[in-house]
């Protein structure tokens, strides 16, 4: 059921058209998100709602009832508004503030302070966690705690809908939080309908039901999150360049924000940005300006900025119940800052590492591999051997680019990556020794895409791109490289 | 709860037993002090015997008796309308223009007020079928013309109203109808002493007629007042806000600067402007029990009244045989609370 409706309303201030022909409907119980740059008439389309200014043209209707026809005291038994900011009043306590919600449900002649008045408001003061304040002074309270009270007393009134104007304006994160989590559950719970103006478009993504878009007054469009938060959409509204991303948990995107920044290692080539330190123990890379990671490696995996790339060589019988613990105390007592490293481990001799430096026309390419087949394994059989002991990653390959990839680069740079890499065992005819066909790779391999996030954008990176072209010919040429050096120490040895 | 509930009530109990104490005491010092002293008991008695008919105590002479009924009280119970009017009037100025430095006398109502007054006094215009309430309503009239007046003008001049604003627009307008009624003075000359000692407020030699001349508005203004506790209490967090809980705040608000300016009007009719009380004892009271209407509004009554039978009783003591107009006592107390108050909301400004 349609608790709000609204037809084609437009409203000028002087000669300024403030909104112009806005429509939309509002369902009962949903949370409805506002939002829009200054100035796009936001507070205006709240302020119609709560009969605050009146309706120059267009319709509201409320219920099914034209808002017109409410009394001010009928409105405030449906509707309660909690302001962007209200006068600081001195002297009143948290509880006087919230009775006068129950103004709307006394008598005009002769009021009278009821028992249900009474339950009411400590129920609204309870619901904010103020039961402690509530003979304290309003002022001295801290803004968020105000805020609070103020909205104890909108729900004093017990209404049906609740209007916000950017409620979480003077709390902090914690509070932003819990409000919109409270509100969200009374929505469900208690089918409140809420309607509020948001300021930050992760919040609105995350809590609201739909979200409405306004520009100049206009209504960009109304809809569920994951279609108003497009990048294009909010361009468009607000002017400034966003990315938008998947929230880690919740179904709804989320978006960063690209800030203007000035690079100054742009111009620099990318191998005058990396510096390689090479021993027996370990290889690190160490990049001038951080790096945005994907890697599957022991530390740092999934997507991670770093600015050091460690290979670090263990001995065969290498044993660790938490390897990953092993791996960030061995960085730590080596001033390596875990959060900006991407840690791999190898049991092959280092000397053996393949680099492959490329420069192409638009971007450029280093590539890293150390390669041992021990583990050899053929992906397509392997769920016909039985054993899970996790020995260390036999082949690590390291890819750092210049270039700003998009997510799906990534992906694909990946995937060029594992299928050069298989090609590269293939040609150097390496068996998966258990089940005596083609090995694809090892137990254990790891793989990072180092990209700077700066120069030429790649949307893609599959075998057909340019990039991805580089990418497969590097990893291939730098894995038979050290295969072959492997396999030739392998033969020394014996 | 319930416990909290009981002391709140005891509280306010509390309260209005000592309020009404104070009230009773200060009547009857109004009462007995003066040329004559005469002592609480007589007082009593003569009470007794006027109103429940218990024999008179032999030793009180007839003519005290007429002192008490025709001089002293009727004196002392309009001392306390006119301050019960103007401490209440304040209150409700403050509240609705959540401003501390509002009353009857800083508005400029009170001067506005005073203009009718002096009109019909000196022109002896009598109104048609209200007769002798001519001069109250007249007052009234004025009063509230130039409430509005002041209020057009600071919205004209700056949207948002804010207090300094209302104050000067207050202060401008009184100025103004003050000069005027220095003009009316100039020009009649004869009465020129009396109107005098009237314009600085005094409540002296007026008799049951004025007293019972203002009783109905002081009665009508002083409930419209009281029945809007709530609604003052709404405006006190800003109009916006008492729209959204429901206050219809057009027809409010009229109601509230209506009774306002019934008291205030009633109040300069019978006494002069007597400046400040609708200042301090509703500053006063918010210092002890909080800034709620609901119990601010009743106290501002009584202490208001207690306050002014008090400073009628100084004003006519002091200096005794002679006495000092009234006005000159509560703006001796009130301007320098004036001047502290002001000091304080631009200190906590800036």
């Amino acid at each position: 059921m349609n608790v709000l409706e609204v037809n084609n309303v437009s409203y000028r201030y002087h000669d300024k058209m403030v909104l112009q022909d806005v429509t939309f409907t509002v369902q009962k119980g949903e949370l409805f998100g506002i939002l829009g740059p200054n100035g796009s008439g936001k507070t205006t389309l709240l302020k119609l709602l709560s009969k605050e200014l009146s309706l120059q043209t267009g319709m509201i209707f409320l219920n099914g009832k034209p808002l017109v026809s409410f009394s001010q005291k009928e409105l405030a038994r449906l509707v309660a508004v909690l302001p962007q900011s209200v006068d600081t009043t001195f002297g009143y306590t948290v509880k006087e503030t919230v009775e006068l919600g129950r103004y709307a449900h006394q008598g005009s002649l002769f009021p009278k302070w009821t028992e249900g008045d009474e339950q009411a408001v400590i129920k609204a003061i309870e619901q904010v966690e103020l039961l402690d304040k509530m003979e304290e002074g309003i002022d001295q309270l801290s803004g968020g705690e105000r805020q609070r009270a103020y909205l104890a007393r909108a729900l004093a009134q017990e209404p049906d809908i609740l209007l916000l104007d950017e409620p979480t304006n003077h709390m902090d994160i914690a509070q932003q939080m819990k409000l919109l989590d409270r509100l969200s559950k009374w929505t469900k719970e208690k089918r409140l309908t809420v309607i509020a103006i948001f300021h930050d478009m992760n919040l609105a993504s995350l809590y609201c039901d739909r979200i409405l878009f306004l520009k100049q007054g206009s209504v960009i469009g109304v809809s569920e999150p994951n279609d108003m938060i497009e990048e294009s959409t909010l361009r468009n509204v607000f002017g400034a360049p966003v990315r938008r991303q998947a929230h880690p948990v919740v179904p709804n995107p989320i978006v960063t924000f690209l800030p203007e920044m000035e690079l100054p290692e742009r111009e620099k080539e990318l191998r005058d940005r990396l510096t390689i330190e090479k021993s027996h123990e370990r290889i690190v890379v160490t990049t001038s300006q951080p790096f945005k990671v994907l890697s599957s490696s022991l530390v740092g995996a999934g997507f991670q900025w770093a600015t050091h790339f460690v290979n670090r060589h263990v001995s065969k019988d290498y044993r660790c119940d938490d390897a990953e613990e092993e791996m960030k105390q061995y960085l730590r007592s080596h001033t390596l800052d875990v959060k900006r490293t991407i840690g791999m481990m190898t049991a092959v001799c280092l000397e053996d590492a393949a680099y492959v430096y490329r420069k192409e026309e638009t971007f450029s390419l280093f590539t890293i591999v150390t390669a041992g087949i021990g583990n050899a394994v053929d992906a397509a059989k392997a769920w016909e051997r039985d054993e899970s002991a996790k020995g260390v990653g036999t082949i690590n390959i390291i890819v750092f680019i210049d270039g700003t990839l998009m997510d799906a680069a990534y992906v694909q740079a990946m995937m060029t990556a594992t299928e050069a890499k298989t090609k590269a065992l293939y040609d150097e005819r390496i068996l998966d020794p258990k089940t005596n066909t083609m090995a694809t790779g090892t137990s254990t391999d790891c793989i990072a895409i180092a990209a700077s996030q700066m120069n030429t954008v790649f949307d893609y990176a599959g075998t057909i791109t340019p990039l991805g072209k580089a990418i497969g010919r590097s990893v291939y040429e730098a894995t038979r490289e050290a295969l072959r050096r492997y396999q030739q120490r392998r033969g020394d040895d014996q | 709860m319930l416990k909290r509930f009981i002391q709140k009530s005891f509280n306010n109990a509390a309260i209005y037993a000592v309020t009404v104490v104070v009230v009773i005491v200060s009547l009857l010092l109004g009462i007995s002090i003066g040329s004559l002293s005469i002592p609480f008991s007589t007082i009593i008695d003569i009470f007794l015997y006027q109103w429940f008919g218990t024999p008179l105590n032999s030793d009180i002479p007839t003519n005290l008796v007429q002192i008490v009924m025709e001089i002293r009280l009727p004196r002392v119970v309009l001392a306390f309308l006119v301050g019960a009017s103007l401490a209440l009037a304040g209150a409700a100025f403050q509240g609705l223009l959540k401003n501390a430095l509002a009353d009857p006398y800083t508005l400029g109502v009170s001067s506005g007020a005073s203009v009718g007054a002096v009109i019909v006094l000196f022109f002896g215009i009598q109104l048609p079928f209200v007769g002798t309430f001519t001069l109250p309503i007249v007052s009234i009239l004025f009063g509230l013309c130039t409430l509005f007046l002041v209020l057009l003008f600071t919205r004209a001049v700056e949207r948002k109203m804010s207090v300094e604003t209302i104050i000067l627009a207050g202060i401008m307008f009184g100025a103004f109808f003050s000069a005027l009624i220095s003009l009316m003075i100039a020009l009649t000359g004869e009465e020129l002493r009396q109107i005098i000692t009237w314009l600085m407020g005094s409540v002296a030699m007026r008799g049951w007629n004025y007293t019972m001349m203002t009783l109905p508005f002081f009665l009508i203004g002083s409930l419209l007042l009281l029945w809007n506790s709530r609604e003052l209490n709404a405006f006190a967090f800003g109009e916006a806000t008492a729209a959204h809980i429901g206050v219809d705040v057009m027809r409010r608000k009229l109601v509230i600067l209506t009774g306002a300016s019934l008291l205030t009007g009633s109040a300069v009719a019978v006494s002069g402007t007597i400046g400040f009380v609708g200042l301090v004892i509703p500053h006063m009271i918010r210092l002890v029990c909080g800034p709620n209407h609901r119990l601010l509004l009743p106290l501002s009554l009584l202490y208001g009244g207690a306050f002014l039978v008090l400073a009628d009783l100084a004003a006519r003591t002091i200096i005794s045989p002679r006495e000092l107009p009234i006005g000159v006592i509560t703006s001796l107390i009130g301007a320098p609370l004036f001047a502290v108050l002001f000091f304080k909301r631009m200190k906590r400004k800036t």
